[in-house]
């Protein structure tokens, strides 16, 4: 019992300071004032104000779950959720305090008491441990001074720099601002509402926990959708105004953000959706699963039509700026599908891919450009050049396959980061400027002509990729399900006893590499006519990483994982720009939490579930 | 006993003074050795013997130091283990070493490499003779599914079989390259004893149906007395002894191998029985 109740108390502690942390942290970064200025419904709550709601509301109900498994009871698992609401105010609150004017004098105070406070703390444990009396005093002074030396630098800083602002330069006004919930002036009061509506976000958390599995579904899936749909309100506006009336639009979105009325509307017409989708989805899967071949072969070919019918009209639907997005986040999955065949297929950790890109991109740009650095000056079209960029990075994957054939793993990653590297040099390089122009680049490359039109918009180059990326799935499906296919799991699997098979492994591996190249090439052509211009700053590492990351979220090895990894690793990012400066950060916290939470991706292929629910079984077996 | 077939004269594998050390420690130590073509043939020998090596050796995973390896009338020492498995040997490991991931009948695909042709280009074009290939190919691999009794377990993730599953998953799939000659590393290890009956009886089934020239290490003494028709016994990667099974039951070098000087007089009736 007393077990079981300082074990609690360690989990809602554990998990409110966790949450702390994670508020005090972005705001620190700079987030939390950033997001701010984005508003998730007007005149109501910003993206900032989720954010600190969000937060102590996610860990309530996490708590609340490991609380409630353990048979807590219902007062305790509540509370908990408040406390934590509690304790993720209080790092920030603490802050908020010792940036105030009045109360400058707890952060100096505190920075003068902590090394003796802390020593004596240290002693105190080692006294309990029997140590002599010789080396308690020895380690109490040590301690303090040592924490003394930092404390009262810390203090002679704050000091002479007479605010926090000037050292922690992200705390400042506009952070007061939304940590107080706009009441920067009245700081009690600010703190006061602050603290109430997170221990309220955490006790709705924890609450949460105590509804039926339906409507909390139903609920959960109504809020996250509205709110989804208000922190991308400007995207929305942008997908709606291709198909709604001004007035229509307008009633539902002041500027870029979402109305009132609107959003209650919505979160209500999800929740309801959800709700149906909660209690009858298991029933239409199971239907699904229970219609005969024939029936089921036909729901699945009207899925499949119905998919290719909105990939075709997408230009309509979206309109340009999205377009934009969508050729990206295309060129993406053109290349993670390529990748995926060394990496997901042959186990073959690539990490030059940009080496692919940056070839066909510079085919394409040197063959067509009518500059002064066109090769050819127009005899040659983007059609008649796709196919070269396709072979040249076919030969460029060859070339810089052939040394690392021997290398297995962590090897074979270092040394293609390597290739990949020499060719961001090349590329920058003084000896290849007379061809491809050094940091100038090629410039003034034509725009594909189809028919005598020039495919100059987002909405009509949407379609070649469209088309690249069509063709670069069905022979990746077709070379999955083949001899070589098999070649290239079982070098993934075992390469010792692939090769006592009778797998030639050389070639196998110089054949993965060469024919993943190939989609990075015209990747890269589609790219450099895209923009019309080719610098080498835009071949760098972060390609290469950017496509196996995108590979990794979705799922290895998974062709719709890669379309979903791409839309949320390329598409995301360019969606919310504002927040670039965020980007890498959030990624990575994105990747760790993916290979903590969900390390099979967010669309595994079947295989991987099975393995995963095997060790899942294998450990309820085991009693875990 | 086994009903003794009559005993062909040709030796299908014959070694001579093969040697392969493993900086300072020799692991198969001046080893001259055959097996007759069309028998099971057993290695016995304490752990850490050197069996496991030899069979790496014969496979091409290792290369001897010194010594030849003649198959079939030829010579495959300094060959690659490719080129091993197409002259006609399969085998199996000690540790299973299947390809994990690859469902069941994947991996006897994935073994029947050696006699296939079809090329990438092929498959992304769809050719009728490389459909009929897969066709065939997934065709031998039910058959052969269905020999190692794994019936209807074909599309199931090998990871996920039994152990004994798994075990004959990996017979089948070294029987898919045909082999004439297969070498299987302690088949019944970890197997309870009526699955060890079966795969006893499986393994006769491979010589006396198929035709292929059985070696198996083995340290289950009821199998080895059961099955084999010569048996040779390691130590120390040497070859202390070698014949029939009933002149290796009493022969007192190996009673003293494996069970040490003492206990060698009254331990000889336990391993004959
Ligand atoms: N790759 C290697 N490198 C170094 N030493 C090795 C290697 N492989 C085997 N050995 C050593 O060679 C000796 C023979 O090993 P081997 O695995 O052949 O024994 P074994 O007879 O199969 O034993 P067990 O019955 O335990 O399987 C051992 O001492 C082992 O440590
Ligand atoms: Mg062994």
């Amino acid at each position: 019992m007393d077990l079981s109740q300082s074990r609690t108390r360690q989990a809602i502690i554990t998990l409110g300071l966790l949450s702390g942390a994670l508020i005090l942290f972005t705001g620190a970064v700079g987030m939390i004032a950033a997001f701010h200025e984005r508003e998730v419904v007007n005149d109501f709550i910003t993206l900032g104000q989720l954010v600190l709601l969000i937060t102590p509301f996610i860990f309530g109900y996490t708590a609340a779950n490991r609380l409630g498994m353990t048979g807590e009871s219902p007062t305790s698992v509540i509370g908990g959720g408040i406390i934590i609401g509690l304790l993720t105010t209080l790092p920030t609150t603490l802050l908020l305090l010792f940036n105030s004017d009045e109360f400058r004098f707890l952060l100096d105070w505190s920075l003068r008491l902590a090394p003796f406070v802390v020593a004596t703390a240290i002693a105190w444990r080692l006294h309990r441990q029997n140590v002599e009396t010789f080396t308690l005093i020895g380690s109490w002074l040590l301690a303090a001074v040592l924490i003394g030396i930092v404390t009262f630098s810390l203090a002679l800083i704050f000091e002479v720099k007479g605010e926090l602002r000037s050292v922690l330069v992200n705390i400042n006004r506009d952070w007061v601002e939304v940590v107080t919930f706009d009441n920067r002036k009245d700081l009690m009061r600010g703190i006061f509402v602050f603290s109430l509506a997170s221990a309220v976000a955490g006790f709705v958390g924890s609450l949460c926990y105590y509804v039926p599995r339906t409507p909390r579904r139903a609920m959960f899936y109504g809020l996250s959708v509205t709110l989804l749909v208000g922190a991308f309100g400007e995207t929305v506006r942008l997908v709606l105004q291709e198909n709604l009336e001004r007035d229509t639009l307008n009633q539902l979105f002041r500027r870029d953000t979402l109305r009132q009325n609107a959003a209650l509307g919505l979160l209500v017409v999800s929740t309801v959706i959800g709700y149906l989708w909660a209690a009858f989805g298991d029933r239409a899967r199971q239907g699904f699963q229970n219609l005969g071949g024939q029936q089921r072969q036909t729901t699945q070919m009207i899925g499949t039509v119905l998919f290719v019918a909105v990939l075709l009209m997408l230009p309509w639907l979206i309109g340009r700026t999205l377009s934009d997005v969508a050729v990206t986040i295309g060129l993406f999955v053109l290349m993670g599908l390529g990748l995926n065949i060394a990496i997901g297929l042959a186990g073959l950790l690539d990490l030059g891919y940009v080496t692919n890109y940056a070839v066909g991109a510079y085919i394409l740009a040197v063959m067509t450009s009518i500059g002064p650095l066109g090769l050819m000056k127009g005899t040659f079209s983007f059609w008649m050049v796709i196919p070269i960029a396709l072979l040249a990075a076919m030969f460029a994957g060859f070339i810089f396959a052939v040394p690392v054939l021997r290398m297995r793993g962590d090897y074979l990653a270092i040394a293609t980061l390597g290739f990949g590297e020499i060719i961001g040099k090349l590329a920058i390089s003084d000896w290849l400027k007379p061809l491809i122009g050094g940091a100038q680049g090629v410039q003034a490359i034509p725009k594909p002509i189809f028919l005598g039109t020039e495919l100059r918009n987002p909405e009509q180059l949407y379609y070649i990729v469209l088309v690249a990326c069509l063709v670069t799935l069905f022979v990746s499906i077709r070379l999955n399900n083949s001899r070589t296919g098999r070649q290239w799991m079982a070098i993934r699997e075992d390469e010792d006893v692939a090769t006592a098979m009778g797998i030639d492994t050389a070639r196998a591996k110089l054949l993965a590499f060469t024919l993943s190249a190939a989609t990075g090439g015209v990747a890269g052509a589609i790219f450099a006519a895209k923009v019309g211009s080719v610098f080498p700053n835009s071949f760098t590492v972060f390609i290469s990483i950017n496509v196996l990351s995108l590979i990794i979220v979705g799922g290895i090895a998974s062709n719709p994982g890669i379309v979903v990894g791409a839309v949320v690793l390329i598409g995301l990012p360019e969606l919310l720009r504002e927040f670039s400066d965020f980007r890498f950060l959030l990624y990575g916290a994105l990747l760790i939490m993916m290979m903590i939470n969900r390390p099979q991706g967010l669309i595994p292929t079947k295989i991987v579930t099975h393995e995963m629910r095997a060790g899942v079984k294998a450990k309820v077996a085991a009693g875990d | 006993m086994a009903g003794k077939p009559k005993r062909r004269q040709n030796k299908i594998l014959v070694a001579t003074g093969m040697t392969k050390r493993f900086s300072g420690l020799v692991a198969v130590d001046n080893l001259d050795f055959y097996i007759p073509e069309g028998s099971i043939a057993s290695i016995i020998g304490p752990n850490g013997a050197g069996k496991t090596t030899f069979f790496n050796c014969i496979t091409g995973f290792y290369q001897i130091d010194e010594g030849e390896l003649i198959f079939d009338g030829n010579r495959i020492d300094g060959r690659s283990p490719d080129q091993i498995t197409r002259s006609g040997i399969a085998r199996t490991f000690q540790n299973i070493r299947l390809f994990n991931n690859m469902s069941a009948i994947e991996n006897i695909m994935v073994g029947q490499e050696p006699h296939l042709k079809s090329t990438w280009l092929g498959s992304i074009l769809g050719l009728p003779s490389t459909r009929r290939e897969d066709d065939d190919t997934e065709e031998r691999g039910r058959e052969l599914l269905q020999f190692v009794g794994l019936e209807g377990k074909g599309d199931m993730i090998s990871k996920n079989l039994s152990y004994g599953d798994q075990r004959r998953l990996e017979i089948g799939r070294a029987l898919a390259s045909k082999p004439k000659l297969i070498l299987l590393d302690e088949p019944t290890a970890g197997m309870n004893p009526r699955e060890t009956i079966e795969t006893t009886g499986f393994i006769r089934r491979l010589r006396d149906e198929l035709g292929i020239t059985v070696v198996l290490i083995e340290h289950d003494m009821r199998v080895v007395m059961d099955i084999s028709e010569h048996i040779t016994v390691l130590d120390y990667g040497r070859k202390i002894a070698e014949g029939l099974p009933e002149e290796i039951q009493n022969n007192p070098d190996v009673i003293e191998a494996y069970l040490g000087r003492g206990a060698a007089a009254s331990a000889g009736k336990s391993l004959a029985s």
